[in-house]
């Protein structure tokens, strides 16, 4: 495993240690922004699947009828009748913030009048199936919103995911271990010095004995 | 205040006019990809919905533009008037998937 290039100090193993600490401190609370953050995904990906099972199913709907539609009436009149809407919708857009990821809110608002205008063409030339499908398209509508918000937070979520859990795994797998190794390997090299500074000691008293004993000794043979 | 729009052939975005959407007709991904970009890049769309089949093949562009990670505008397919090929919900799965690293919703069907 690597380990950092340092110098094998005391100064060093304290910098090392303290480092060590916040990463811990660090790993532990983005473990804790992704288990957050995956939980608000889920809960946002359930509710998004099951409407936009109910959109599709919708627009399938929708789609049949304006085929029988433009059938009966012919392509021309169908495209006259819808070109110019009798209405615009604007989004009103707000934002929240999900865990550190902002995501927009849409509001939808109709301008032109409410209703009636989804109407705007004379009754005459057209079939009563175009009536229908676009009364049902107006009332999908509210859900054709809501699932785009759902579905971008969706995708923000999942990108934050992302790249937190990278960090969380780098954290835990590579400069935690870093750490952990290079404190190991700086307390090894200073209790090697510690010995080899102990055996030096010994070994000098050794020689001062000695020498004190060689002297006594001769000190006897003098007399 | 923005605005939605809808990018797709003819025949499967002539209703959402009905809608206030403001309609964007095309007839090929190259077109589809340069409407996007053009709807993207003038803010003022909130919600852009692309049909299906055209969002599959435009995937790797709205990849290469990270316009996912873009807090607006909500890029999001619909199935189309005809060959639906359930891009939608399969985007869905692939965001799961992304974030999870295991699909744990979809897994039933």
């Amino acid at each position: 495993m690597a380990q950092l290039r340092v110098n094998p100090t005391r100064m060093e193993l304290k910098k090392i240690q303290a480092r060590y600490d916040t990463a811990r401190r660090g790993h532990k609370l983005l473990k804790d922004k992704r288990d957050e953050l995956m939980k608000k995904f889920l809960d946002i990906v359930r509710e998004d699947k099951v409407l936009r099972e109910r959109v599709e199913a919708g627009l399938a709907g929708i789609y049949r009828s304006f085929a029988v539609a433009s059938a009966v009436t012919g392509h021309e009149i169908m495209v006259e009748s819808l070109i110019m809407p009798g209405r615009e919708v604007a989004l009103d857009v707000g934002y929240k913030n999900l865990m550190s990821v902002t995501v927009p809110e849409f509001r939808a608002e109709i301008l032109g009048d409410g209703g009636a205008a989804v109407f705007n063409y004379g009754l005459a030339f057209t079939s009563g199936e175009l009536d229908a499908s676009l009364r049902e398209l107006a009332a999908l509508l509210p859900y054709l919103i809501r699932m785009a918000e759902l579905e971008k937070a969706a995708q923000l979520l999942a990108g934050e995911i992302e790249k937190t859990r990278r960090r969380v795994n780098a954290l835990e797998y590579i400069i935690i271990p870093q750490y952990l190794e290079t404190m190991k390997s700086i307390r090894m090299k200073l209790e090697e010095n510690e010995r080899g500074n102990t055996t030096r000691l010994m070994k000098v008293k050794d020689m001062m004995i000695e020498k004190k004993i060689m002297s006594k000794r001769r000190d006897a043979e003098e007399e | 205040m923005y605005k939605i729009g809808i990018i797709g052939e003819r025949d499967s975005v002539l209703g959402f006019m009905s809608l206030g959407f403001s309609v964007h007709e095309v007839s090929d991904a190259g077109e589809a990809a340069g409407v996007l970009h053009k709807l993207v890049n003038s803010g003022e769309y909130a919600i852009i919905f692309i049909v299906e089949n055209l969002a599959e093949r435009l995937a790797g562009e709205i990849e290469a533009a990270k316009y996912h990670e873009l807090t607006l505008p909500a890029i999001i397919s619909l199935p189309g008037n005809s060959a639906n090929t359930g891009y939608g919900m399969s985007a869905i799965k692939n965001a799961v998937k992304r974030a999870v690293g295991a699909d744990i919703i979809f897994n039933k069907d």
